[in-house]
């Protein structure tokens, strides 16, 4: 069955192209105000939003998706409110697919049926959970099946090949590399670890495979693009939102021309 | 003692209950455990766990430990009738294990020996912990210089301040100890920073988790480090008093010194277990840290277990005086143990552990921890429930210098400018 995110990958690639993800947590710097910044991504031409579900304990994340998270929950952002978030932004913008990223505590909390339920009627496309490994995800990935959900799994530079092969077999949509070890923010170099965890992954598996942790800018998205189906940006997107300072109107300028600058470099390599 | 026990000084037939080999082969004690970490530390984690397999049926690791327990810890750590204290306790006779006598002044030291030998094994060159009251960072440290072993400890800013001494005596050990400034500043946001040091240099360093939580292997393993404890106290209570005690009574937080001593009691149908929780200003209020008491069922720092969460699955914030108790999860074996009813978890006040820390110093001329003071406190109301003939054996899992500051805050104990000196009234 070919989903939506499957869809949108496979266009990209018979442009000659990699998929532009990005991400952005609900709720930052409102809920409103969040609806409309992912909005501003799509526009600026990203292919793919991952809506970020805020956590307490965000233990992958580093200081910039730290700072965002917290706004949000003091902000009083619930788990209605990043559905609503879904919902609005798939409905504006019905050529993109939307996805969900999050750790696992809310969804096992809000139910793991009743999330995939309410997640597929407000119009997700999947879920990326990274703190849920594929052990541990039978009745998430079952429930997700029933609702029509991808399930995104990551893979880091450190798994092996045999795991490689476990991961991917149990994933959909695409493939998420690590292109390092440590945590999401912005970094100067990509590095060399990213090209060789993708070769690795493409052994093992059909699935486009994109990659993400720490490309910021037009020149690595385009250096990623070589070799990679997809390339993901958070955090650079997080920090023009915090530099904005509150003024709304420059936060989603900027947000949708780094876009626009990252939908070039896709499109260079 | 039991009729049929063949042998006198091994105390009497133990059942053995269902359920009692536990974790199974994923890290599951019944629903709790398990093994929810990111991709990155997949590899890692399977190291330590085929590390550890590997070191348990390895006759030198068993001795290089028991040789670095008995001369460098100390060991086997005394057990102290408290004769005075124990008036207080409608007259039921209270034994207490001493493990504030080890080196480094905690239990925390069983622990961290067990991996740093297994640090070694593998091949690793830099540790990296977390700590709330300082206890096992303060370990950490200690077997880092012993070892040769570069050491970053993880401690949230709240902590550092209440825990001073115990910072100094990290950095006189030649520790970096990071002050960690997001969330809460306690020991949660210690470990979350402590997991983001690890998956950026998971290579080099091994990740040594303090307490019985975590993901697989960790609860075990570290509850194996710890069971030196109960396996002592049960044979020293039955050479003392020629019987097993009524309770073993212990301090949760994340739960290690009480997995240590009730382990071995386990078997021991007729002894009851008791956890003793942080109820902060009462387990009524918002401000407490009794997971067990007031918690749900959820995924924290890698495993299912208790968690103080909100009805999204976001952590609440935990409140103890004590720092090392202040922690809104809690061991997944502990969550086992008190579904299958087998232990009992029990809310104590700051203020009831702050009285039966006085109470200790000024009967016994012992200084516990914070952290002990609240099994302390649970002693004195169970040997009140319990009465006269009763034995209560309690954990003093760490001595209370560390604690002198906020002590000394809590009773007035400084001098304060042109006032007597009516120190400590009651």
């Amino acid at each position: 069955m070919a989903s939506k995110l499957s869809g949108i990958l496979a266009a990209a690639k018979a442009e000659g192209r990699a998929a532009l993800i990005g991400y952005l947590p609900a709720g930052f710097p409102s809920v409103d105000g969040g609806i409309r910044a992912v909005g501003a991504l799509i526009e600026g031409g990203c292919d793919i939003v991952e809506i970020g579900l805020p956590h307490s304990d965000p233990v992958l994340d580093g200081p910039t998706i730290q700072t965002a998270d917290d706004i949000a929950l003091r902000g009083g952002v619930r788990i209605k409110d990043v559905l609503r978030t879904v919902q609005e932004v798939a409905a504006a913008h019905p050529a993109a697919a939307v996805l969900v990223m999050t750790y696992w505590n809310p969804v096992d909390r809000y139910g793991v049926a009743r999330f995939a339920a309410d997640l597929a009627a407000a119009g997700g496309a999947g879920c990326i959970l990274p703190d849920l490994p594929v052990e541990e995800s039978v009745e998430w990935r079952k429930a997700a099946e029933e609702h029509g959900l991808d399930t995104v799994f990551v893979v880091a530079p450190s798994s092996k090949d045999r795991r490689l092969a476990e991961v991917t077999a149990a994933g959909s949509g695409f493939v998420y590399a690590a292109a390092v070890m440590g945590v999401t923010g912005s970094r100067a170099q990509v590095g060399d670890l990213a090209e060789d965890l993708v070769a690795r992954t493409r052994a093992t598996t059909e699935l486009p495979v994109c990659v993400g942790l720490g490309v910021s800018t037009r020149e690595q998205a385009a250096q990623v693009a070589g070799f990679a189906d997809g390339v993901i940006v958070g955090s650079a997107f997080v920090q023009r939102i915090l530099d904005a300072d509150g003024d709304e109107g420059a936060a989603l300028a900027a947000v949708r021309e780094l876009a626009g600058e990252l939908a070039q470099g896709v499109r260079r390599s | 003692m039991s009729e049929k026990s063949e042998n006198p000084s091994a105390g009497p037939e133990r059942d053995h209950l269902p359920g009692t080999e536990v974790p199974d082969a994923r890290g599951y004690f019944g629903a709790y455990g398990g093994r929810f970490i990111p991709e990155a530390l997949v590899a890692a984690v399977e190291q330590v766990a085929e590390e550890y397999e590997k070191a348990k049926s390895d006759p030198a690791f068993a001795a290089e430990l028991d040789a670095l327990l008995k001369d460098y810890t100390g060991r086997p750590s005394p057990l102290t009738d408290v004769r005075r204290f124990s008036a207080e306790a409608g007259g039921a006779r209270i034994l207490l294990k001493r493990e504030d006598l080890n080196h480094t002044g905690s239990h925390k030291i069983n622990n961290v020996l067990g991996q740093a030998l297994l640090t070694r094994r593998m091949g690793k060159t830099r540790i990296i912990a977390e700590t709330g009251a300082g206890q096992h960072g303060v370990a950490t440290a200690t077997a880092c210089a012993l070892f040769g072993f570069d050491c970053t400890i993880y401690m949230g800013e709240v902590d550092t301040q209440r825990q001073a001494l115990n910072v100094a005596r990290m950095r006189m050990l030649g520790a970096e100890v990071v002050s960690v400034t997001s969330g809460s500043r306690t020991l949660k946001d210690a470990i979350n920073e402590a997991f983001r040091d690890w998956v950026a240099n998971v290579d080099s360093t091994h990740y040594l988790f303090g307490t019985v939580a975590g993901p697989h292997p960790f609860p075990m393993m570290v509850r194996d480090f710890h069971r030196v404890i109960g396996i002592e106290a049960r044979q020293q209570v039955l050479d003392r008093t020629g019987r097993l005690p009524d309770a073993v009574v212990a301090c949760v937080g994340g739960g290690s010194n009480a997995m240590g001593i009730f382990h071995e009691f386990i078997p021991d149908a007729g002894v009851r277990l008791i956890g003793c929780e942080a109820a902060g200003e009462g387990a009524e209020t918002p401000r407490h840290a009794a997971t067990l008491t007031k918690g749900d069922p959820g995924v924290l720092h890698g495993s299912r277990t208790y968690v103080l969460q909100d009805e999204d699955g976001q952590t609440i914030e935990s409140h103890s005086i004590s720092a090392g108790l202040d922690y809104p999860g809690v061991g997944p074996e502990h969550a086992w143990l008190k579904d299958t009813g087998r232990a009992e978890y029990r809310p104590v006040t700051d203020d009831a552990a702050m009285q039966a820390l006085r109470l200790l110093s000024r009967t016994e001329g012992i200084i516990p921890a914070i952290e002990s003071a609240h099994a302390l406190a649970g002693a004195l109301e169970l040997g009140r429930e319990l009465g006269p003939g009763a034995t209560v054996l309690v954990s003093l899992s760490g001595r209370g210098d560390k604690d002198m500051h906020t002590a000394a805050e809590y009773f007035g104990l400084y001098d304060e400018p042109g006032a007597g000196s009516a120190h400590g009234g009651k």
